[in-house]
């Protein structure tokens, strides 16, 4: 289970951001769903794509630090306290959110959301066992 | 293998006997000197010494020095102590910290050159049967020409590539069998790299690298080892003494062995020009005992380092300098500290960074700002702003606790720091500071 996740290094310069989704683009890989965390210095570009593998080797090749890691995918139901209710769950249970980020698939009633927590696959059980849905 | 020298008898003479040899050879270059070069004889006049009065090695100290700015007064030729018949090559130093100076060898000092460099070669193992590759700029620069005639002295192929193209160089150490390769420590580290990214360190046959013209750390030495399975040598010179092989490097790696038959060094505190003790760390001075056209005398090389006269385990008997430490010229003086590049190489090489870094340097409101750019390899990117935040914080309190001053550290893509072909570029300094 858990999601493929492309971190990406980004140096604080302009038109950084644009290099890369143009380097994707013409690689032909779809971008689903991302998030970038920025500190006044760099930033790290967080991608879900069709490829993981391809997008990995693509921005390699532009030159830039790169790494794929494996994220909790976790699909909630869209209304209020669709998300609340798991994250009370893995707060509970000790579980700490380092970062998160979510968006809304094909199918309208559900969002999908990417969240990274110190032991994936103990949260994906603990979910699982609640009757979660987790997504891969 | 047991230890191979090119001149084994000058190599290992008993220290009496390169003494002398240093005396009487120091009388004929203060002869030589007064008699043909007219700022140096006025220089003597006006200190009251005469050539009569060198009557031992320590009589070295009465003598005036020479510095960079001596051979810039002097340019081209003023320095020059023979005919200009008598020249057959000159070469220039580049320039980097001012006007260029240029130097002039006669046909002998060729030929002394080719066997210092072989003293070299020979005692880094390489022979007839190698290939060696210098990738060293070829021209007027010192380092092409003259590691390619000492190479050629002890009969080795010398493949001539001179310094660029790094797809091209790959494919002609491969293709060519090279065993040897001669160039700057930062190149043979971004070859080696390359040769990494290309995936052909396998496919190498190289055995031994000669490196030097620019500083390098005990720390890179043995990143350039593993990273291209060789051993890596130490070569020191500089185009106004004689260009590479002044001094060389044994297999023990414990100091590069002054070739003190045609050299003097001595170590001075840059500040009172008095002399340092063997074992104390001060400016590098050398005066040449053989050079015909171009004969120096207490050179200030601006170099810091040390030397000792202790005997080495490979049997040679000549002094010993430490890798410089850097350059009085490369020293750094921010917020009032001293800081050299090669202790910002030694501390990221320690903390697992390429020794591949920038330091820039500002002033902002009447304060020094100090800035170091790192680069971010796969290996070394975590992804969390927290972690990366932990390596910058980790990477500045390591220079803290060494300079006693803590860079502000930027992380940057891998390989984005210009990699020379010639000596690399450490540092950016932007003060503009009116005396």
């Amino acid at each position: 289970m858990a999601v493929k996740q492309l971190s990406v290094f980004i140096e604080n310069r302009h038109g950084m951001l644009a290099e890369i989704c143009s380097a994707l683009a013409s690689a032909g890989i779809d971008i689903r769903a991302l998030s970038l965390a920025e500190t006044p210095d760099y930033g790290i570009l967080r991608l879900i794509v069709s490829d993981t593998d391809k997008a990995y080797e693509t921005v390699r090749a532009t030159g830039r630090s790169a790494k794929i890691n494996h994220v909790l995918g976790l699909r909630v139901d869209d209304r209020p306290g669709g998300l609340s209710a798991p994250l009370s769950l893995l707060t509970e249970a000790g579980f700490d959110v380092e970062y998160m980020y979510a968006f809304i698939g094909e199918n309208k009633d559900f969002a999908d959301v990417v969240m990274r927590v110190k032991d994936t696959a103990a949260a994906e059980a603990l979910l699982r066992d609640k009757g979660y849905t987790l997504i891969d | 293998m047991a230890e191979q020298y090119w001149q084994k008898e000058l190599e290992t003479a008993p220290r009496a006997e390169i003494e002398a040899l240093q005396l009487k050879r120091l009388k004929e270059t203060v002869e030589r000197e007064y008699a043909k070069v007219p700022i140096y004889r006025e220089r003597m006049d006006s200190t009251g010494v005469r050539p009569e009065d060198i009557k031992t090695l320590d009589d070295i100290r009465r003598l005036p020095f020479t510095v960079k700015q001596d051979l810039r007064d002097t340019y081209p030729y003023g320095m020059f102590a023979v005919d200009m018949k008598d020249v057959v090559r000159l070469h220039a130093s580049s320039g980097t910290t001012g006007k260029q100076i240029v130097v002039g060898y006669t046909a002998n000092d060729l030929s002394v050159w080719a066997n210092l460099i072989a003293r070299q070669l020979t005692a880094a193992g390489i022979g007839k049967d190698d290939f060696m590759q210098v990738a060293f700029g070829y021209g007027l620069f010192t380092g092409g020409l003259g590691l390619h005639d000492g190479a050629q002295l002890v009969g080795t192929t010398v493949i001539p590539i001179s310094t660029g193209n790094t797809a091209r160089q790959l494919t002609v150490l491969k293709d060519f069998g090279a065993t040897a390769i001669c160039c700057t420590p930062s190149y043979a580290m971004y070859l080696a790299e390359s040769a990494e990214a290309a995936g052909i360190v396998g496919d190498l046959k190289l055995r031994a690298g000669i490196f030097g013209a620019e500083p390098w750390t005990e720390e890179m030495r043995r990143q350039i080892e593993a990273k291209l399975h060789i051993k890596a040598y130490d070569i020191y010179g500089l185009t106004e003494v004689m260009g590479p092989g002044v001094s060389y490097e044994c297999s023990c790696q414990k100091g590069m062995h002054v070739n003190e038959d045609h050299f003097i060094v001595e170590i001075i505190d840059p500040d009172t020009c008095e002399p340092v003790p063997d074992g104390e760390y001060g400016e590098i001075v050398y005066t040449s005992l053989t050079k015909e056209a171009f004969p120096v005398i207490r050179y200030r090389t601006r170099d810091i380092g040390m030397i000792t006269r202790e005997p080495c385990a490979c049997g040679r008997t000549f002094a010993r300098m430490s890798k410089p430490r850097g350059r009085t010229d490369d020293m750094l003086i921010i917020r009032g500290v001293n800081v050299f590049p090669s202790q910002i190489e030694t501390v990221l090489i320690n903390l697992g960074y390429a020794p591949n870094y920038q330091i820039i340097v500002d002033r902002v409101n009447n304060l020094d700002t100090f800035e170091v750019r790192v680069e971010i390899s796969d290996e070394n990117f975590d992804d969390s702003v927290a972690a990366l935040a932990a390596r910058e914080k980790k990477i500045t309190e390591a220079m803290r606790s060494l300079l006693g001053i803590g860079p502000k550290i930027t992380l940057v893509n891998p390989r984005s720091i210009a990699r020379s072909e010639g000596k690399a570029k450490r540092v950016i300094d932007l003060r503009k500071l009116t005396d």
